[in-house]
C-alpha cells in the first residue's frame, strides 16, 4: 500500500517521530531515575549496597537503551504512518472524556461519573436512543453497587448526590 | 508417586459445591473476559482480584485461574468466527480458523480448538503435577545468587525469545524495575525515588499498571481501528462434535508437538502468543498439507491453540515452584498470592502444601468444566461480541475504573491507570513489549533483593555468580538468551554466506 502524505486522508505523524518521542521520553525517565538515585546514594554504606545502587544501574540502561532507539528512529528513513489524524481523532474521541470522568471521581464519585460516561458515550458515538442509554447507563450503576457494596463489602468513592440519598 | 497422594488430597479439597460454583463462574467470565476487546486474561484477574479479599486463599485461586482458562478458552471463539483475535496468543488461530468458518465449518473449528486447548493444558498440568514438587525441592537449596541467576535468565529469555527489537525489550523492561524501585527499599527501608510526594510513597502498584496497559491501551488500539464486527454465524450441535472428535486422533503428531513447544515456552517466560506462531510455522513445514494451510486447514486450528493452552497453563510451573511467573497474568496471580499472605517459591509447596495441590487439582477440573461450557455456550459468548463497541467501550472502562480503584481504594490509582493506559497505547504501536514491563514491576523488588543480598556475601565482587556450577551455568544461559538476536544475526551475516562458498 503506497501512502501519499500529501493525501489529507492517508495524512498523520510518521511512526519514526513517535518512535524518537517515545524514546526521548524514555530517556527522561531514566535521566529521573538516576537522578533519584544519586540522592539516596549510590555507593556502599554500612549495610551493603546503599538503596540507589540498583536502580541507579537500571536508569543508566533505560538511558542507553533508549538512546540507541533514538538514534535508530531517527537513522532509519520510513514514511510509515504512525496513525492517520482521522483515527488519532477517533482514539482522542475516548481520551478526553475518559480524562474527565477521571479527574471527576474524586468529586462526584464513581456512580454518577460513570453514569454520565456512559450515557454521554452511548448517545454521542452510538447515537442511541434515550431510553437504551439510560437503562444501561443507570442499570450498571445498580448492578455495581449491588455486587461490590453489599455482596463484597467493598466501599466505592461517592459524591453529593449519594449523601442525599443517605447511601 | 508421593505427588499422586497429594493430588488426591487435592482433590479431595477442591470437591465442594462452593468451589464447583466457583470454577463454572470463573470459566464463564474468563470467556466472556476473553471475548471481549479491552479485556483480557491479565487484567482480568487483575480487577477481580481485590473481590477475592475476602475468600479463602483456596477458593480464590480457583475463582482467578479458572478466569484465565477461560480467557485462553475464549480467544478462539473471537478468532474463528471474527476473524479479530480476542488476545494475542489467538493471532496464528485466525489463519485457518476463519478460513474454515468462512467455508461454513465453523463448528468444526471451534471443537477443535476447544479440545486441542483442553489436550494442551492437560498435558501441562500433567507435567506440573510431575515435575513442580522436583523443581521446588531442588529450589529449597538456592542461595540468594541461585535466585537472582532465575530472574536473571528469566528476563534475559525475553530479549532472546521475543519478536521485538531486543534493545527495546531491554528499554520497556527497565522501566518496569525502575518503577519497582519507586517508594520503599524493601532491603534498608529508605523512601526512594519519590521526589517529596505522598502518593508515590507506596510505589507504583503492578495492578493498575495491567489494567492501565493492558485494559485501557487496547480500547485505544481498538478504537483507532474503528471495529465492525461482522462475525460468521455459530452453530455447533454434539454431531458436528462427535465427528470433529473422531478426526482428531489422525493428528497425535501435530498435537504432541505443540504440546512440548508449549510447555518449553510456557516455563521460560516467553508466552502463549510466541508458542502459537512458533508451533503454527513449525506445524506448517512439517505438514503434507503444509502448502494449504492458511485456507481452512484443520491441524492450523490444532497447532497453535494446543501450544497457546500449554503454554498459559505451564507459565504457572515456575510461578508456583520458583516464585517466577511466565507469563503476565501468572505475574497477576502471583501478586494475588502475596496480597493473601502466601510466599510464592519452593517453600509454598512445603508450607501450603494444601493450597498448591488444591490448585493443581483445580487445574485439571477447571478445564474439563472448561471444555462442557465453551462447547455449549457459543452462541451466547458470540451474541456478547455482537454488542456495538459503543456500548461495550465505556462499560468496560468503568469496570477498569472501579477495578483501579478497588486495589488500594484510591483515587490517584484510577488517575495512574490512565496514565498508564496511554503510554501502553505508545508503548504498543511502538512495537514494546509490555509482557516483561509487568513482570519487572512484579519481581523488582525481589530480583533486587537477591542481587544485594549475593553482593553482601561476596563483599561486591560480581564473581559470586560464577561461583558454583549451578549458578554459572544458568547465568551464562541468561547471557546467552540475552545475546541471542545478537549471535544469530552475526551467524546469519558471517556464517551463511561462507558456508555456500
Amino acid at each position: 500500500m503506497s501512502q501519499s502524505p500529501d493525501d489529507p486522508n492517508l495524512a498523520g505523524p510518521r511512526q519514526r517521530h513517535v518512535e524518537m518521542g517515545v524514546a526521548v521520553f524514555m530517556m527522561v525517565l531514566g535521566a529521573i531515575t538516576i537522578f533519584g538515585s544519586l540522592k539516596v546514594g549510590i555507593r556502599w554504606g554500612a549495610e551493603g549496597p546503599k538503596s540507589g545502587f540498583f536502580p541507579f544501574w537500571i536508569g543508566l540502561i533505560i538511558v542507553g537503551t533508549s538512546g540507541f532507539n533514538l538514534f535508530r528512529a531517527y537513522a532509519t528513513p520510513n514514511r510509515k504512518l504512525f496513525a492517520q489524524w482521522g483515527q488519532i481523532a477517533q482514539v482522542l474521541k475516548i481520551v478526553w472524556p475518559m480524562t474527565i470522568y477521571v479527574a471527576a471521581v474524586p468529586w462526584l464519585g464513581i456512580y454518577v461519573s460513570s453514569a454520565v460516561l456512559i450515557i454521554g458515550f452511548m448517545r454521542w458515538l452510538g447515537r442511541y436512543g434515550w431510553p437504551l442509554c439510560l437503562g444501561i447507563g443507570l442499570g450498571l450503576q445498580v448492578v455495581v453497587y449491588v455486587t461490590f457494596e453489599k455482596w463484597f463489602l467493598l466501599s466505592l468513592p461517592k459524591g453529593p448526590l449519594e449523601d442525599l440519598l443517605g447511601l | 508417586m508421593e505427588s499422586i497422594g497429594d493430588l488426591m488430597g487435592g482433590f479431595a479439597v477442591v470437591l465442594s459445591w462452593q468451589n464447583l460454583l466457583y470454577m463454572v463462574i470463573g470459566i464463564v467470565l474468563g470467556v466472556i473476559i476473553g471475548v471481549l476487546p479491552g479485556l483480557g486474561g491479565a487484567n482480568g484477574v487483575a480487577i477481580l482480584l481485590p473481590l477475592t479479599f475476602s475468600m479463602s486463599p483456596t477458593s480464590a485461586i480457583i475463582l482467578l485461574s479458572c478466569i484465565y482458562w477461560g480467557a485462553l478458552f475464549g480467544g478462539a471463539i473471537t478468532s474463528i468466527l471474527f476473524n479479530i483475535p480476542g488476545e494475542p496468543w489467538s493471532v496464528a488461530t485466525t489463519f485457518d480458523g476463519h478460513p474454515m468458518a468462512q467455508n461454513g465449518k465453523a463448528g468444526e473449528a471451534l471443537t477443535a480448538a476447544f479440545t486441542s486447548s483442553f489436550v494442551g493444558a492437560l498435558f501441562a498440568v500433567v507435567v506440573i503435577t510431575l515435575a513442580a514438587p522436583l523443581v521446588a525441592s531442588f529450589a529449597l537449596q538456592f542461595g540468594p545468587a541461585e535466585k537472582f541467576s532465575v530472574f536473571f535468565l528469566a528476563f534475559c529469555s525475553f530479549v532472546g525469545m521475543g519478536k521485538e527489537p531486543p534493545t527495546k525489550t531491554i528499554a520497556a523492561m527497565m522501566l518496569g524495575f525502575a518503577l519497582a524501585a519507586v517508594g520503599t527499599d524493601t532491603v534498608t527501608g529508605q523512601l526512594r525515588l519519590t521526589f517529596g510526594s505522598t502518593e508515590l510513597l507506596g510505589g507504583f502498584d503492578f495492578l493498575i499498571a495491567v489494567i492501565g496497559l493492558f485494559g485501557i491501551g487496547e480500547i485505544l488500539l481498538t478504537m483507532e481501528e474503528g471495529l465492525h464486527f461482522k462475525g460468521k454465524a455459530a452453530g455447533i450441535n454434539p454431531a458436528v462434535v462427535l465427528q470433529t472428535w473422531k478426526e482428531l486422533p489422525r493428528y497425535w503428531v501435530t498435537s504432541l508437538r505443540s504440546c512440548l513447544i508449549g510447555c518449553w515456552m510456557g516455563i521460560t517466560p516467553a508466552g502463549a502468543t510466541p508458542a502459537s506462531f512458533m508451533s503454527y510455522g513449525i506445524a506448517k513445514r512439517a505438514s503434507k498439507n503444509g502448502d494449504k494451510f492458511g485456507t481452512g486447514e484443520i491441524e492450523g486450528v490444532i497447532a497453535p491453540e494446543t501450544a497457546a493452552h500449554a503454554a498459559g497453563t505451564s507459565a504457572l510451573l515456575p510461578m508456583l515452584s520458583l516464585g517466577v511467573p511466565g507469563s503476565p497474568t501468572a505475574a497477576v496471580l502471583l501478586g494475588g498470592l502475596l496480597i493473601w499472605g502466601l510466599q510464592p517459591g519452593p517453600l509454598l509447596f512445603v508450607e501450603q502444601k494444601e493450597f498448591v495441590w488444591g490448585l493443581i487439582a483445580s487445574m485439571y477440573l477447571g478445564n474439563i468444566v472448561g471444555l462442557i461450557v465453551v462447547l455449549t455456550m457459543v452462541p451466547f459468548f458470540a451474541a456478547i461480541l455482537r454488542i456495538p463497541f459503543a456500548i461495550i467501550a465505556p462499560v468496560i472502562l468503568v469496570i477498569c475504573a472501579i477495578g483501579a480503584y478497588t486495589v488500594h481504594n484510591n483515587t490517584f490509582d484510577v488517575v495512574m491507570m490512565m496514565v498508564f493506559g496511554v503510554a501502553g497505547y505508545f508503548l504498543k504501536k511502538c512495537n514494546y513489549p509490555l509482557a516483561p514491563l509487568v513482570l519487572a514491576i512484579v519481581l523488582g523488588d525481589k530480583a533486587e533483593e537477591a542481587f544485594r543480598q549475593s553482593l553482601l556475601i561476596s563483599q561486591g565482587s560480581l564473581g559470586v555468580f560464577w561461583s558454583s556450577g549451578l549458578v554459572s551455568t544458568i547465568m551464562t544461559l541468561g547471557l546467552i538468551a540475552l545475546f541471542w538476536p545478537f549471535l544469530s544475526n552475526v551467524y546469519g551475516r558471517v556464517l551463511t554466506p561462507a558456508l555456500r562458498k
